[in-house]
């Protein structure tokens, strides 16, 4: 596990990332593994500002964001083209947070391979 | 139909944009007008890679988007106009020879030196100034960050506070 526990970042709009980690903390008591991050009336120069000092203070190798297009992924795409051994994960859910932060025996980057499976799987309409 | 919006916003291609005003304009195409975007094919994939797949993204100078400008205007897809700061938008409303008459103010965000206007507008002397030459060329300026908010006029704009 890296640095202080945490394991990965959630950046996203709004209170979005301080949501979906109280879910995860409310579900598995591992919510420290994850440290949000909101776009909140920053600039994009301070959206990776922000998140750049995320992940040189937490050490973790993934950014978790909540939109494809939104200013988070923008800023993270462009971060982790000069940080070799990142990974970015979009449009993520609950249930893949909550695989990821399961597997904190496996390396951070393999965890999440399996987690986007499960997040891909988790999403399904049921009546109608 | 026209250029729908003509938007000022930091962030260029991000949610707001996208999903908060390209799916109730039915968006077909997004012009990006930034003069070192223009000429860095990363950034263009970058951005390219932001938006839907039925969504286009063209990327030009300032210089050329004044000169193609009347092009997308006439074409009848609907269409955004982006550029990502006051200079940049002052600089093609004087280019564009009177054919941007609407701009909207959709993000300019803190930084030193500004003061905050709306909860998503903060501006410097100069940014307030640059706003008031757009609006003395004919050009109707106002805030709006997605559409369901109320449309900000510029005089309004310049002396609000967040808490207005």
């Amino acid at each position: 596990m890296s640095g202080d526990g945490v394991r990965g970042i959630v950046a996203g709009h709004g209170t979005f990332a301080v949501g979906i980690i109280s879910a995860v903390e409310q579900i598995t008591g591992r919510g420290a593994m994850l440290l949000p991050v909101s776009n909140s009336g920053l600039c994009l120069d301070d959206i990776q500002e922000t998140l750049a000092r995320a992940v040189d203070t937490s050490g973790a190798r993934i950014v978790f964001t909540d939109l494809p297009a939104g200013s988070c992924t923008m800023a993270v795409r462009r971060m982790i083209r000069a940080r070799p051994g990142m990974a970015l994960v979009t449009g993520i859910n609950l249930s893949l947070l909550l695989d990821f932060v399961m597997q904190d025996d496996a390396d951070p980057i393999a965890a999440v391979q399996t987690a986007l499976d499960r997040g891909r799987a988790s999403m399904a309409i049921h009546g109608a | 139909m026209p250029v729908a919006l003509y938007r000022i916003d930091d962030r260029l291609i991000h949610g707001q944009v996208v999903v908060g005003w390209g799916q109730p304009l039915g968006l077909q195409f997004i012009v990006l007008v930034d003069d070192e975007v223009a000429v860095s094919e990363w950034e263009q994939e970058l951005y390219r890679m932001g938006v839907p797949p039925e969504m286009a993204v063209y990327f030009h100078s300032v210089a050329e988007a004044a000169s193609v400008l009347a092009t997308y205007q006439q074409d009848p897809r609907p269409g955004l106009l982006l550029v990502g700061d006051i200079g940049t938008m002052d600089r093609l409303v004087a280019a564009a020879d009177g054919k941007i008459r609407r701009v909207n103010v959709g993000g300019v965000h803190h930084s030193p030196g500004r003061t905050a206007r709306l909860r998503y507008v903060f501006l410097t002397l100069a940014e307030e100034e640059g706003l008031r030459a757009i609006a003395r060329r004919g050009v109707d300026v106002s805030a709006q960050d997605v559409p369901g908010a109320r449309a900000v006029p510029l005089d309004e704009l310049l002396v609000s506070t967040p808490t207005d």
